[in-house]
């Protein structure tokens, strides 16, 4: 059996709300799960149980209070819930890549450099960045015309696109996707099922919420199931 | 990974600044890194800008360590120096961008000799190549070259924040130090800047510190955060981090009241 990518161990997160009287909200309780190479998991679970919770946790979105998040960085291994900043930041650079819901893209940077950014930020040279850029646009079947334009007027699906875009245009060792479908049409989703299976086939491990059952049901190697902590502390 | 890249470039340590027996600000440490963005939020009489004028040389601490990465591998106590070496340092190294681009310009000068002074400083004295430059930087900066002649105060308050970049950047500093840089524009304007600084701060490899009260601002330009309430650090670290799960009280109710538009 190979090593896993990610390995959670104990892992516990709640949300205390100082200026609500102090509440404590707690999420996740006592979390374990391995994910290989290769895999990929679906995390299900009610609304409200944690799957959002879980899946920025293990990109240190957020900070969870106790346990392990171990990644498989290069030759070692970072746990995210105690590394420091800056070794989070390789960490994301070159081997965590996260597609969130929405994209939040920087006013009047075009579409093709958004998507580009990832690479440059790995040092890979402007013109070969473009170009694996608008590959991709174009594999997400975003009109060229739009290409040089900023994402902030795209519609709700293109914007999606450009975000996924992003998140596939370089191979990351591990991927998380939070809905990467949603806002979707069926011939697109089907892009993004095959994006996600290429993933797989050159050893990825995926960690991914799909509402979508026959997107689910296309991807999933297994399910995690996130069950819902019932009292608050 | 060579020793010398396992160095900051800034290292603080312990610092406080007292204005007599006011706290301007206490126990302040941390660390910035070659390339790095450093943001530093909190509200109006927070520490914020005496924490900048005192880590730019400009406001001796009471108490703690400033060092300086001056040369690969060797640590400076910045407070150590004479004041001509601190002042050659800020001349030859860094940027300082003031919030009121009028602090940062000569405004009885034109737009080009408020770029072409800094290389000047420097050393430059090729009369063509010095203009080829500030040239360069206007265009960098969306300035119309048309207008190099000019005087910056016949120029838009955008304008004058986009000069005042171009003259810290012309001399490619390591390090630069920007209060409230968006400060007092409007929002398109704020949008234009806040991508020629992303863009800047790539292309040249800067380590930049820069003290905002906008939070949207930290998220696009800043990969770290300190959050200051009434003169001391109260929260740190990667900037999603802490605008999507801030721990401290002080830093829940500031990001709680940020109107998303």
């Amino acid at each position: 059996m190979p090593e896993p990518l990610i390995s959670v161990r104990g892992l516990n997160k709640s949300f205390t709300l100082h200026n609500q009287g102090g509440v404590v909200l707690p999420v996740l309780r006592n979390i374990d799960c391995d994910v290989y190479p290769g895999e990929c998991v679906a995390l299900q679970g009610v609304s409200g149980a944690g799957k959002s919770t879980l899946l920025r946790s293990l990109y240190a979105n957020y900070k969870p209070q106790a346990g392990q998040i171990r990644v498989r960085h290069g030759a070692g291994w970072v746990d995210m819930v105690v590394a420091e900043a800056r070794e989070i930041l390789a960490v994301r650079r070159h081997t965590l890549g996260y597609v969130s819901q929405f994209l939040r893209a920087v006013p009047r940077v075009p579409a093709v450099d958004v998507v580009a950014e990832p690479l440059r930020l790995q040092g890979v040279s402007a013109s070969q960045a473009s170009q694996r850029a608008e590959r991709m646009l174009a594999r997400l079947r975003i009109p060229q015309r739009l290409w040089s334009l900023a994402p902030s007027t795209f519609s709700g699906g293109e914007q999606q696109r450009v975000n996924i875009a992003r998140g596939f245009v370089v191979d990351y060792p591990v991927l998380l996707l939070d809905e990467p479908t949603a806002a979707l049409d069926s011939a697109n989703r089907l892009i993004v099922v095959d994006l996600i299976q290429e993933a797989k086939a050159r050893g990825a491990a995926v960690v991914g919420i799909f509402h979508d059952q026959a997107v689910r049901d296309a991807v999933a190697s297994r399910i995690f199931e996130v069950e819902r902590c019932e009292s608050a502390v | 990974m060579s020793a010398m890249a396992d160095l900051p470039l800034l290292r603080v340590r312990d610092v406080a600044v007292y204005y007599g027996t006011t706290l301007g600000c206490r126990d302040v440490g941390f660390d910035l890194w070659p390339g790095e963005v450093l943001g530093v939020v909190g509200e109006s009489g927070s520490g914020k800008t005496t924490l900048l004028n005192c880590l730019s040389a400009s406001l001796p601490p009471a108490r703690g360590l400033i060092e300086y990465q001056a040369r690969p591998g060797e640590m400076v106590d910045l407070y150590g120096l004479s004041e001509s070496q601190r002042r050659r340092l800020q001349r030859t190294e860094w940027g300082i961008v003031h919030q009121h681009p009028r602090d940062g310009l000569r405004l009885g000068v034109s737009a080009g000799a408020n770029v072409a002074e800094r290389l000047m400083a420097l050393g430059e004295r090729h009369y063509g190549r010095i203009r080829q430059t500030a040239e360069d930087w206007l265009r960098k900066v969306e300035i119309d070259v048309g207008r190099i002649d000019h005087r910056p105060d016949t120029f838009s308050g955008g304008m004058q924040q986009r000069l005042q970049i171009a003259r810290n950047l012309v001399i490619e500093p390591r390090l630069i130090f920007m209060d409230e840089p968006t400060g007092g524009l409007d929002v398109s304007v704020q949008a234009r800047l806040l991508d020629l600084l992303r863009q800047l701060v790539h292309e040249l490899n800067l380590s930049a510190l820069i003290v905002t009260h906008d939070l949207a601002v930290v998220r696009l330009l800043a990969q770290r955060l300190i959050v200051m309430y009434r003169g001391e650090i109260v929260e740190a670290g990667l900037t999603d981090q802490v605008l999507d799960d801030p721990q401290h009280p002080y830093t829940q109710l500031l990001v709680s009241a940020v109107l998303q538009p």
